[in-house]
């Protein structure tokens, strides 16, 4: 197979492109995107939520490139054997990079590691999920955006779930940009219109050092449902996942989902839905 | 030939030449989960290899 474009091997067949000529067309995707949705305006200080894992690392990459004021936010939950051996390369690419990286740790940040609290509790994407969304918000104050390195498939996928188990207001959250709220820093995912397929292939192509490394507690076994789907229907049906997404932006901007209204926590002043937040609530539960 | 699937993180020997694209259906591996290496160079599903080559099936999906 060859390029479309020249005469060089194809590297990825849909779009069929050699290796420069892909690398260009992910960098425009990319680009496109953060206009058409206006991610940036010139003056942002954007933090990037760093997993050591390509599509952090690629979004990294690429706002330090097309943007320059960039800060990598890293949050170390101390899950040993997974976190610590993808921040050992998150700390490399930084540096090679040279991107300031910061790191926080729930066992600073709560008093103790998620491996220590799960002896307690078994539920521990939950756990996880409320921490680590409490300290990127909180952290991440002074940013005037947090881009993170959700993919295409990831956001198909999270509006098909959120549709089959009617978490309307959810479905707010699956945009390429959040809008300004009061508490919130807003964020950005500059990868919304990229298949995993092609973040991996571009991460590869770049020689970025992500290596496979999957969290010891995974347990997302109705995502799996959802991304087999989703990888059916495309394969029968090209673009089926553009498509979704597509007409789900048209959707929410078309009709009016009313939000949950949210107040601020009387302990932490973080947003919250109720006069205490999950965070809270989750650290009094573990003295 | 060797195949090493990096999601099961486990190597396997398999009688196969022919397109990349058949392995994969052999294998009931969706093209779209995985990117194939050959010699350090990525390859497409139409690309062709033989029973003497050696592949490395790697997986797009994130692990978290
Ligand atoms: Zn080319």
């Amino acid at each position: 197979m060859i390029c479309s474009k020249c005469s060089e091997k194809a590297v990825f067949l849909e779009p069929k492109l050699c290796k420069k000529h892909f690398i260009d067309y992910f960098e425009k995707k990319v680009l496109d995107t953060i206009k058409k949705f206006k991610l940036l305006n010139k003056k942002d200080r954007v933090v990037v939520a760093c997993s050591g894992g390509k599509d952090s690392t690629t979004v990294l990459y690429l706002l330090k490139k097309f943007h320059g004021n960039v800060v990598a936010l890293a949050i170390d939950e101390g899950i040993k054997g997974y976190r610590d051996k993808t921040l050992v390369d998150l700390k490399k690419f930084c540096k090679d990079n040279d991107i300031k990286l910061q790191i926080y740790f729930f066992e600073k940040e709560f008093g103790k590691t998620l491996d220590i609290m799960l002896k307690k509790k078994n539920y521990p994407c939950s756990v996880c999920g409320t921490f680590r969304r409490y300290l990127l918000n909180k952290c991440a104050k002074g940013f005037h955006k947090i881009a993170t390195g959700h993919n295409m498939d990831d956001e198909a996928q999270a509006v098909l779930m959120n549709l089959l188990k009617s978490n309307t207001d959810l479905l707010l959250h699956s945009v390429p940009i959040t809008s300004k709220r009061k508490g919130f820093v807003q964020r950005m995912k500059p990868l919304y219109f990229c298949s995993e397929k092609e973040v991996a292939a571009y991460a590869l192509l770049k020689g970025f050092d992500v290596g496979f490394t999957e969290c010891p507690y995974m347990e997302e076994s109705f995502r799996n449902v959802v991304r087999n789907s989703l990888n059916n229907y495309e394969k029968e049906k090209k673009g089926s996942k553009r498509n979704i997404l597509e007409k789900h932006l048209k959707l929410i901007n078309d009709i009016k989902i009313s939000r949950k209204s949210f107040q601020y926590c009387s302990i932490c002043g973080e947003p919250s839905q109720s006069d205490v937040c999950k965070a809270c609530e989750l650290i009094k539960s573990f003295k | 030939m060797k195949i090493f699937i990096e999601k099961q993180n486990k190597n396997i020997e398999k009688k196969f030449s022919g397109k990349i694209k058949d392995l994969l259906k052999d294998l009931k591996i969706n093209s779209d989960t995985v990117l194939v290496v050959k010699d350090k160079e990525l390859i497409t599903e139409e690309d062709l290899v033989s029973d003497k080559d050696s592949v490395k099936i790697l997986s797009v999906i994130s692990g978290g």
